[in-house]
């Protein structure tokens, strides 16, 4: 029993982390009707980042974290003007095929940088220990700041000037631009948002577990299954998404073959899409 | 007079030409230089090239009187079974290589193992374990590795030396060659009457192990036996570590043989592997270099210490190096004749191919060992802990 409970708690722990991550897949769809297949080279990036600050630099690791956010926001934009922002407005078949060819792109370059060899960051955290079980002081801390990055991106969203134009902007873009909302500067600094927060997800995995080049694939899936959990276009719901995938990872495990994870997670993606297409977590739409 | 003498003159220069003849001999392969499986792959192509190197410094492969400068050719497979399959249809079709080694890893040897048997071509198969690619009727394949079956018997019994009583987790990559390793092992344990607290495979693509380690805590399990490859070894080990998981002996497979995984620090330490061969194995080779030579050779070479695949990779070139020289020959038929009476031992440990038609090719000579991460004066070093013939420390348990 206490085993199941302590595999629930890992789960919340990761599966805020997996919310992260689908947050900025959301949000960039929510506003730009964009499904960013970039996704997953962007985690990567972040946990590259973190790997040049913490192994290469020998600064702090967790001072990756307000360097992503800042350095994923100045790349989003880069790909928005290079990949993206021709594609607004047309068939949602275009943009897909625009950042699948970013993400070859990207993974390409990181091939060539770093090889496809496994990295790994030693980050020392004390962690907690209950009746045996562990909770490790990496899964905690990422638990908790990505509950606080998802916490700020609120704040943004909905109680600055910028948030609105946002909110206007994915509601509306005619009506928006009418209002005189400068509706490309928003597209692009929504897109470098979504960046960060993907990048900044990868920073934080990046402390819990040794990562390729290729990692990214696993996240960019696991975000999918939380963006339909949470709704396509809504940040709130991704984190109660991801929080929700986690939990069910947790309590799955114990009852059942590590390997079947995978169907019991696709399962639920094919499950969400027909009975819930607006998410299960639909009711806190931005 | 004069015209007799030019004549004369380039009669000898014809006559005397084969005795200088450099010929090319081309061996072809394929490498994951992308992909999951490129820090192990990497390891072996590095292994082959260097063979290529020494051989063509001395002067080339000497059959029959004439020399042969290797000319290796190889592609990057990026770890996939589709591409494996192409690039050994060009290797054969286009680039005409005589001879081929295998790609890296079970699953890629088996499916290089398709094309060079329907082309009738001789590979030498290196960083590929699994006995089921011989045991399909095939005539021109031979096996450097110690089969999969044999992969954790040692650790088993070296466990059992330290805990009569282990009670032992099986968690496992669900790839062919892991779950075949397992089967074999567990079904050791089954007959010893061991408890058998966990027995888990996971995808090759598992990035979080937590739950698996909360059911191996919740069984009470104090020791794991199974792993996969790198990527996902290196995360299980070091979830293993920050965890606390209590597991007092952990044998994983391929993941700790690399040097890389030092990289983990302390969730190194204690850790064990099976492995084909160590830089600390004390063979005394028939021909080929010894093995403090290979290690230094290689290690000047590419600042890295040797694996056990990068020596499967140079052992492969030496091992058909060595019967095409005993042939006296680089066609195929005498040269597969050579490899099937071969029992010799080279640096990298003995090396003797089943004749057997059912297991045609299998390695049946070919002895491994149980080499340990420890800590000795704040430094990760690589131990041999078993058999106890072979031992360079004792086990950390």
């Amino acid at each position: 029993m206490i085993g199941i409970l302590a595999s629930v708690i890992d789960g919340i722990l990761i599966g805020a982390v997996y919310g992260l991550a689908a947050m900025g897949l959301t949000l960039i769809w929510g506003v730009m009707n964009v499904i960013n297949l970039a996704h997953g080279a962007i985690v990567v990036i972040g946990m590259f980042v973190l790997y040049t600050v913490a192994n290469m630099l020998g600064l702090h690791p967790y001072g990756a974290v307000p360097l992503m956010i800042v350095f994923g926001f100045v790349v989003g934009i880069a790909l928005y003007w290079i990949g993206v922002h021709r594609m607004i407005g047309r068939p949602e078949l275009m943009s897909l095929l625009s950042t699948f060819a970013l993400n070859m792109v990207l993974i390409g370059l990181g091939t060539a940088w770093w090889t496809t060899s496994p990295y790994n960051v030693q980050v020392s955290m004390p962690g907690v220990s209950w009746r045996g079980y562990t909770f490790t002081g990496t899964h905690i801390t990422a638990a908790a700041l990505a509950v606080v990055i998802a916490g700020l991106l609120y704040l943004l969203l909905y109680h600055t000037r910028i948030g609105k134009a946002v909110r206007a902007v994915a509601t509306n873009r005619e009506a928006a631009e009418l209002c005189g909302i400068p509706t490309t500067q928003v597209l692009a600094m929504a897109f470098g948002l979504g960046v960060a927060l993907a990048g900044v997800s990868g920073t934080l995995i990046a402390t819990m577990f040794p990562f390729t080049v290729l990692s990214g694939e696993a996240y960019q899936l696991k975000s999918f299954v939380v963006t339909v959990l949470g709704g396509l276009g809504n940040p709130a719901g991704a984190l109660m998404g991801g929080i929700a995938l986690g939990l069910i990872e947790g309590l799955a495990t114990p009852f059942m073959p590590l390997s079947w994870i995978p169907i019991v997670e696709f399962g639920l993606f094919v499950f969400c899409l027909i009975a819930f297409p607006r998410g299960i977590f639909s009711f806190t739409k931005a | 007079m004069k015209k007799t003498l030019y004549l004369l003159a380039a009669s000898m220069l014809f006559a005397a030409s084969p005795a200088f003849a450099q010929e090319t001999i081309t061996i072809g392969f394929t490498a994951s230089q992308t992909g999951a499986l490129n820090n192990d792959s990497t390891a072996q192509m590095r292994g082959i090239e260097l063979w290529r190197d020494d051989v063509n410094a001395k002067g080339g492969i000497k059959v029959g009187g004439k020399s042969y400068t290797v000319k290796l050719v190889s592609y990057d497979d990026e770890s996939q079974n589709t591409r494996v399959q192409q690039l050994y249809t060009r290797l054969i079709t286009q680039d005409k290589a005589q001879f081929l080694i295998s790609p890296y890893s079970s699953g890629l040897v088996a499916t290089a193992a398709i094309i060079s048997e329907q082309y009738g071509k001789v590979m030498i198969t290196t960083g590929g374990a699994l006995e089921k690619t011989y045991q399909l009727g095939n005539k021109n394949l031979f096996q450097l590795y110690t089969g999969s079956s044999q992969y954790l018997a040692g650790a088993l019994q070296a466990l059992k030396e330290k805990n009569p009583t282990p009670h032992v987790a099986f968690v496992y990559e669900d790839d062919p060659f892991s779950k075949a390793v397992v089967a074999a092992v567990r079904e050791t344990a089954k007959k010893q009457g061991d408890v058998i607290a966990a027995d888990e495979s996971y995808a090759g693509s598992t990035t979080d192990f937590s739950p698996v380690i909360n059911k191996m805590i919740a069984a009470k399990a104090d020791a794991l036996l199974g792993g996969g490859h790198y990527a996902d070894g290196a995360t299980l080990a070091r979830q293993l570590h920050e965890q606390k998981a209590g597991v007092k002996w952990i044998t994983l497979l391929v993941a700790p043989d690399s040097p890389k995984f030092a990289e983990l620090g302390d969730a190194a330490v204690g850790i064990s592997v099976p492995s084909q061969w160590e830089p600390e194995a004390a063979y005394k080779p028939d021909f080929g270099p010894t093995v403090a030579q290979f290690t230094k050779e290689f290690t000047d070479k590419y600042k890295i210490g040797p694996a056990y695949h990068a020596a499967g990779g140079y052992a492969a070139g030496l091992i058909l190096q060595h019967a095409m020289e005993k042939a006296g020959s680089i066609e195929p038929a005498k040269v597969a004749a050579e490899l099937n009476a071969m029992d010799v031992t080279t640096f990298f440990g003995r090396t003797k191919f089943s004749n057997d038609p059912k297991s045609h090719g299998l390695q049946i000579a070919h002895d491994m060992v149980l080499a340990q991460w420890q800590k000795k004066d704040g430094k990760l070093v690589k131990e041999v802990i078993w058999p106890k013939a072979a031992k360079t420390a004792d086990p950390l348990y």
